[in-house]
């Protein structure tokens, strides 16, 4: 019921207006953005004092760059999937897998004939693949997402090591009658169109796409209705089950995309690549804003949580933190992102919390 | 009222005000509640009956005004503190845990236990205690309350406060999820519990329920008491909905034209089955007429709504739109052939809470309005806000979280989001369920509007009056089948509760 007939003659005292609306702003999606901003800025300044000249430094923060750049695609794919209510926890694996057939001699030599992009599809193909039998089995199996995708985990972690044996695979490193293959593919990922190199640009068109996807499409509108209401959805004659396997495919693509920018920087496939990516991808989703219910989903805020995850990473590097108290203080960043954001919700709905 | 009222009241409110970021929730509200009556709190859906509750239950702190408990003017600072008084309240969605079981809901957050064992025969026993003091003798404490229907939820909702040593209970339109048989359950439990000297704040919509249940009435308009304490043996009916609304209701039902005499046949029902709950059904809904589905709780009548959506998949028969058979189980092919449902569970079934009115009514349509997959969010908002100006509804901000709105307003988003999409059959599921009285009258017209438009509607409501009030035809459904079929003028309540009741019993 709400109150909203209620009289309102009286004028709101000008205080309470502004410190609403600062409210309602802080609430909204834009400031939460704003927040995420001055957490990076203030995490710069943090970086310049205790690291110096080393970490402000534009070679810097063109490698803080790259190295966030994989991470940022199939975090993308990851903000779908959660805004959705589900969850994909083989991006990881499948990022591997699609790195390992992308790189097997066969798939090669046939991009030594036809360019390296075939590489590239051959990834995504591996990556649509593994994620239309994640997006099938919850879907039509009503398996959860959280156990069809912890499945899917484990066996295209397997099943890469079946493909490559446990081999690294060399890209450029076959040999056909004595002679070497040369696919292009690492000459392409070596280039910097405006001295920027294309893994950056890669993740940034990525990011776009992503964001008019989840903004300005139906596909985006279907996939915060589903998030925020399954049931509501499917009775108002949404496909719920035909656009739940869309977007576990999306992931998936996201992951194949990542695997050919990973083979690009790292020059070889190997069954071990992606490991721990999910959590990596799910850890910048939260921070960035997006509900883990569902119902609510951001690529701008998921964007700057890989930012926030990259820099704090190549900070502590520089000043030699041990990894252990790395990953003590991504812990500590993700609870305490939940934790405003569940603050904000609250106030946003004007509820309190459930007793 | 005279002075020593004052002293003889358990609780008594005084010119309590409310504001929500400068919003005016409560404008001055004032009650006194005694000990063992049932007093009534009648408002529209805004008026701030939701406020006063949560004041009362100290979910919210009032800016001004006092409240005195026993005569002593106390704070109530939060809900553990109102406990703590003895005022229990009972929401409207039930804060029952339905995996545990009757025993440990009652006890939870104060279970009986040494060294972290819990006295589990402790607590079955007096649980046992409590259910009989409610009448419900029947229940075991050791029953799931996952597996319990509504009301015998409340039941145990009202148990659990009677284990705190509650003087006072309120209870939010506690009828609102109760059929008919039901709803006397629920009067006999709260009769027993005021001759135990407990008090009873009762909020409803339903002025025929407070005529029999209640003592005293206060009714909110926009926030302020516009009388208080009035006797409900000396109040009419007009007399509380001129209050309520300040205006005098004549009769909500709007007029019935019914179809034309060579309207087509939209919806074919034939021999539909969806085993264990009904079999061989066989009806059909003519272009502009109100067909009602009338029975009781599990007779199935929720069912055969759902079914004939798709949204169950049925396990015999055939649905027809315009002659065409429909898919079994797929709700969008029925969509697609023109069907348009309004769930039963607004909340659950009907929303999204958190997205805003535009996108809530163009949920079922957005994919028309865009343009090779891009969104046109300004023609949505347009769209909607013709609709929220047609239905009236409020606020008028096409931007508005639905969560926030009342029940009348979120029913007439489901309702514009068929207008909307466009549907020759509508499926109605308790369109007015914690709907008040006015907000009602309006939506019972914008129903006929629409069967006069052309649309087919079929109707379920655990109203009888409801059904018979606004339907052109009336099927009485029981054990899964219809018993009988009717021109709503030819028929009677009395005559349809007979006839579930005999099939209830056969």
């Amino acid at each position: 019921m709400s109150d909203s007939k209620a009289p309102t003659a009286e004028p709101t005292p000008l205080a309470t207006r502004i410190l609403g609306g600062a409210r309602d702003y802080l609430g909204g999606s834009a400031g939460r953005n704003v927040g995420l901003i001055v957490a990076l800025i203030v995490l710069i300044v943090v970086g310049g004092i205790v690291a110096g000249d080393r970490f402000i430094d534009v070679q810097n923060a063109l490698i803080i760059l790259r190295l966030a750049s994989v991470s940022a695609v199939v975090a993308v794919g990851m903000t779908f999937v959660i805004t959705s209510g589900g969850i994909d926890l083989s991006i990881g694996s499948i990022l591997g897998l699609a790195t390992v057939v992308a790189t097997i001699a066969p798939v090669q030599v046939a991009a030594g004939q036809v360019g390296w992009w075939l590489m590239a599809v051959v990834a995504i193909a591996v990556g649509a693949g593994a994620g239309l039998v994640n997006g099938a089995v919850i879907a039509y199996g009503k398996v959860v997402p959280f156990i069809a995708t912890l499945a899917m985990l484990v066996a295209a972690r397997g099943v890469a090591e079946l493909v490559s044996e446990k081999k690294t695979l060399v890209v450029d490193g076959v040999f056909v009658d004595g002679v070497g293959v040369r696919t292009g593919l690492v000459e392409f990922f070596r280039g910097s169109p405006l001295g920027i190199s294309w893994l950056v640009w890669f993740a940034l068109i990525v990011a776009v796409v992503g964001w008019l996807l989840l903004n300005r499409t139906t596909f985006g509108r279907r996939t915060v209705a589903i998030g925020g209401n399954e049931e509501a959805a499917r009775l108002a004659g949404i496909k719920v089950k035909r656009h739940t396997v869309y977007l576990y495919v999306l992931s998936g693509v996201t992951a194949g995309i990542a695997a050919i920018m990973l083979v690009g920087r790292t020059t070889a496939g190997s069954s071990t690549n992606g490991t721990l990516y999910e959590l990596d991808a799910i850890a910048a989703v939260v921070v960035g804003g997006t509900l883990l219910i569902g119902g609510r989903g951001t690529i701008t805020g998921t964007i700057l949580g890989v930012l926030i995850f990259s820099i704090l990473l190549n900070i502590f590097t520089q000043i030699n933190v041990p990894n252990s108290i790395q990953d003590v203080s991504k812990g500590l960043i993700i609870i305490a992102a939940v934790l405003l954001q569940q603050r904000f919700a609250i106030r946003r709905n004007n509820l309190k919390p459930k007793l | 009222m005279i002075k020593d009222d004052y002293q003889t009241s358990l609780l008594d409110v005084r010119g309590i005000t409310k504001s929500f970021a400068g919003a005016r929730a409560l404008a001055g509200v004032s009650l006194d509640v005694r000990a063992g009556e049932v007093h009534c709190v009648l408002g529209q859906n805004g008026a701030g009956k939701s406020t006063l509750i949560k004041v009362l239950s100290g979910a919210h702190q009032p800016d001004e005004g006092t409240i005195s408990w026993n005569g002593e003017q106390v704070d109530i600072s939060s809900p553990v503190a109102a406990l703590q008084l003895g005022i229990a309240t009972m929401y409207q969605e039930l804060d029952v845990v339905d995996g545990l079981t009757i025993a440990e809901n009652i006890f939870l957050g104060h279970e009986t236990a040494t060294g972290g064992m819990l006295h589990v025969a402790r607590m079955n026993r007096e649980t046992r205690a409590l259910l009989a003091r409610l009448g419900h003798r029947e229940l075991s404490p050791s029953t799931e309350v996952g597996s319990l229907s509504a009301a015998n939820k409340q039941i145990v909702s009202m148990a659990r406060a009677l284990s705190h040593d509650i003087k006072l209970i309120i209870m939010d339109e506690p009828s609102a999820v109760l059929d008919a048989g039901e709803v006397t359950k629920l009067f006999s439990v709260i009769r027993e519990l005021t001759s135990q000297g407990i008090a009873v704040i009762y909020i409803s919509h339903r002025l025929e329920e407070i005529r029999e249940i209640g003592d005293r009435i206060t009714v909110i308009k926009d926030g302020s008491s516009m009388a208080s304490g009035l006797l409900v043996s000396e109040t009419s009916t007009p007399e509380v909905i001129k209050l309520m609304t300040g205006r005098a209701v004549d009769s909500i039902f709007p007029d019935r034209t019914g179809p034309k005499p060579d309207a087509a046949v939209v919806l074919g029902v034939e021999s539909l089955e969806l085993r264990g709950l009904f079999s061989g059904l066989d009806f059909e809904v003519r272009a502009g007429e109100i067909v009602g589905l009338a029975g009781l709780v599990g007779s199935g009548r929720s069912e055969i709504l759902e079914t004939v959506y798709g949204a169950r998949r049925s396990t015999g028969g055939r649905v027809t739109m315009h002659g065409k058979t429909l898919r079994r189980g797929s709700v969008d092919t029925a969509v697609a052939a023109g069907i348009g449902m309004s769930p039963e569970e607004r909340k659950s079934q009907g929303l999204i809470l958190d997205e805003p009115i535009f996108r809530n009514i163009t949920l079922s349509s957005f994919t028309r309005f865009a343009k090779a997959g891009w969104l046109d969010e300004r023609t949505e908002r347009s769209i909607a806000r013709g609709q929220i100006e047609s239905l009236d509804l409020r606020p008028a901000e096409p931007d508005r979280i639905a969560r926030t709105l009342s029940g009348g307003n979120q029913q007439k988003i489901l309702l514009a989001r068929w207008l909307v999409h466009g549907t020759d059959l509508l499926l109605l599921d308790e369109p007015t369920r914690g709907v008040d009285v006015g907000a009602r009258a309006e939506i019972y017209a914008l129903i006929r509007q629409l069967a006069d438009a052309g649309t087919a509607i079929l109707l379920v409501s655990s109203e009888i009056e409801e059904v018979l009030g606004l339907s052109d035809r009336v099927l009485v459904i029981a054990d899964g089948a219809v018993v009988s079929t009717a021109a709503a003028t030819d028929i009677t309540e009395q005559d349809v509760l007979d006839l579930v009741m005999k099939g209830a019993a056969a």
